[in-house]
């Protein structure tokens, strides 16, 4: 047991290191367009991680995760367009209402459990996506707001050009993993993973289950309008389809791809998805029916995936069973 | 009061629709215990194979038959093949039938291209009936009746028959009904297809009443779930009652504030999960 949990520990440092080297010192050497994808993956990925902090962590299949990150995509896109404030404010402002509507909505959606959350989150996004795609006066209806300015930040570099603005999300990136890393590890995180495995027991144990829930579901939600934030730069444009069903499912396809309770995990899982969408895209018009492929086969055959699938090839190596 | 009348029987017309589309949803999650991301693909391939019948053979009654078949057998093999293996894994059933719904839009896309289909309706149905200073269509008319006479049948056969005891016996406690000698695989699927085929039905009358294109699939999802989280999972009285106050309140919601139309299907279900969490009918 000790010396395998070693070396999968040993393995995880160096697929951390190889993935930091490579997202730090790699990108400048690269084509513009493959940057591009970088920048839009590692954003993809701060909204896929705090999902993850629902899915994997809390055992909250929260499905409308799409709808905090376009709350976040919106406000910065009103703030940016309509109004003069700084960078800073417009990201606390994003964040801010994110987390507000995650708590608004988390009162609504904590009330149901299992099979029935996962419904319930996922009407709310679509009543977003709903206001999104009605209320034209805001938000410009099935036109979206176009024209969102990268921030000036007072530094030497432009953040309109790539590689500025891909070392601007990287920057965020790290500080959000690092966030939600000291997350699941303090006391609170702790208790997040007993409540994902045993309700009744932490419950018995004097812990204040919904409370829990709730306050993850908020942190998740600000998270996921950083994100949005970020993303609404990145794209200088947003419009409903980035709160609709399919950008919904495919953060919970990121966070399963990276296997859920895997934190780190998720971002690959978001190089994957944006990586595949982008350049399948190019080779065959058919691109939804190899997406629906990627679906059904994560479902089926790598449900705690890709390093779900390389522990079992461990596992079966070395049958020394029992949950670490 | 014209516009009060008006607008109930449209918001009653589209409670029918809504109904076929929500109580096929909410039988589907009464037995699986799963939300079909590709129920709104049902509807959407059942309008399309009912427009084609239709415009071929050029009789709307064959239409819904052929609709109805091809749909209902699609989900059953989409059960036997995908979902029924995976029982009680919500989010992987979740993820596959978001990819199953994918991909069907996409091959909808590819057969019947993107353009909006209209069914046209035998004359008869496309006429108006008039009381007094009113004009009722007589589609809508036929679907309220349809969907009204689906919802005694299936209630009676649910209630009544032999069959029907064996499926609420499946939904209360599968194991224990498999223990009594209920062969209780067989009974998923065909309240599969059943589900599939109300959606497929459902699609057809959609078709003629207010067209179909492809993203119309996922643009009526929402409101089945709305529906079924309202009046209760696995309820068909609940899918009824939901089907007919988010029929009537989107009706009246469109009207009023036109701005709001989508949001305005929040608040009942803000109401209701306040209030009762396993919707107006539903069970603990």
């Amino acid at each position: 047991m000790i010396p395998d949990r070693a070396q999968s520990r040993r393995w995880v440092f160096v697929g951390l290191f190889l993935g930091a080297l490579i997202l730090i010192a790699v990108p400048p050497f690269l084509p513009t367009y493959i940057v591009i994808l970088f920048t839009l993956s590692l954003v993809y990925a701060i909204v896929a991680m705090s999902l993850d902090l629902l899915i994997g962590y809390t055992g909250l299949g929260a499905l409308g995760h799409a709808a905090y990150f376009a709350i976040g995509a919106y406000c910065t896109a009103i703030l940016v367009t309509r109004h003069q404030i700084s960078f800073a404010g417009v990201l606390g402002s994003s964040i801010l209402l994110a987390a507000i509507a995650s708590a608004i909505f988390g009162i609504l959606a904590l009330r149901a459990a299992g099979v029935y959350f996962l419904m319930i989150t996922l009407a709310i996004a679509m009543c977003v996506w709903g206001l999104a795609f009605r209320w034209v006066s805001l938000t410009g209806g099935d036109n979206g707001i176009t024209g969102i300015s990268r921030p000036a930040l007072g530094l030497p570099w432009d953040m309109g050009d790539v590689i500025p603005f891909y070392y601007l999300v990287l920057f965020f990136f790290v500080a959000c993993l690092l966030l939600m890393f000291l997350f699941i590890r303090s006391p609170f995180g702790k208790t997040l993973v007993g409540i994902r495995d045993s309700e009744s027991r932490m419950r018995v144990l004097g812990y204040n289950i919904w409370l829990h829930k709730y306050l993850a579901y908020i942190v998740a939600g600000g998270f996921a309008g950083l994100s949005g934030c970020l993303y609404a730069y990145y794209n200088s444009f947003v419009s409903p389809n980035d709160a609709n069903l399919t950008h919904c499912m495919e953060m919970v396809l990121m966070v399963t791809i990276g296997g859920p309770g895997t934190l780190a995990g998720a971002a690959p899982g978001a190089f994957v998805i944006v990586f595949l969408k982008n350049m399948v895209s190019v080779y065959t018009q058919r691109w939804l029916m190899v997406l629906a492929a990627v679906y059904v086969l994560t479902a089926l055959y790598a449900p705690e995936g890709v390093m779900g699938i390389f522990r079992q090839i461990q596992g079966r190596r070395q049958p020394v069973g029992g949950k670490g | 009061m014209e516009f009060w009348i008006n607008q109930t029987f449209n918001g009653l017309s589209y409670a029918a629709l809504l109904f076929l589309l929500g109580g096929g949803f909410t039988l589907i999650f009464g037995v699986m215990k799963i939300a079909n991301i590709a129920h709104g693909s049902f509807y959407l391939v059942g309008g399309y194979i009912g427009y084609t019948v239709a415009s071929h053979t050029g009789n709307f009654y064959l239409a819904f038959l052929v609709a109805c078949v091809v749909v209902s057998f699609l989900g059953m093999v989409m059960e036997r093949l995908f979902l029924h293996h995976l029982g009680g894994q919500d989010l992987r059933q979740m993820l596959i039938t978001m990819g199953i719904a994918l991909f069907l839009q996409d091959l909808c896309l590819l057969i019947w291209g993107g353009n909006p289909l209209n069914l046209s309706v035998p004359g008869y149905l496309a006429r108006s009936l008039r009381v007094g200073k009113y004009y009722f269509p007589a589609l809508r008319i036929f679907m309220i009746i349809a969907a009204g006479f689906l919802y005694i049948l299936l209630r009676w056969f649910q209630e009544k028959t032999r069959v029907g005891a064996m499926v609420r016996a499946a939904v209360d406690n599968m194991e224990m009904s498999e223990g009594l000698g209920i062969n209780v695989p067989l009974v998923t699927l065909g309240v599969f297809g059943l589900g599939a085929l109300l959606a497929g039905f459902g699609g057809v009358i959609g078709c003629a009443f207010m067209g179909i294109y492809p993203g119309l699939d996922f643009e009526l999802l929402p409101f089945a779930f709305v529906v079924v989280i309202i009046g209760g999972m696995g309820s068909l009285q609940g899918a009824l009652v939901g089907a007919i106050i988010v029929g009537l309140i989107d009706n009246f919601g469109k009207a009023l504030f036109p701005e709001l139309s989508y949001f305005t299907l929040f608040a009942p279900m803000a109401i209701v999960l306040g209030l009762r969490p396993t919707g107006l009918f539903g069970r603990g």
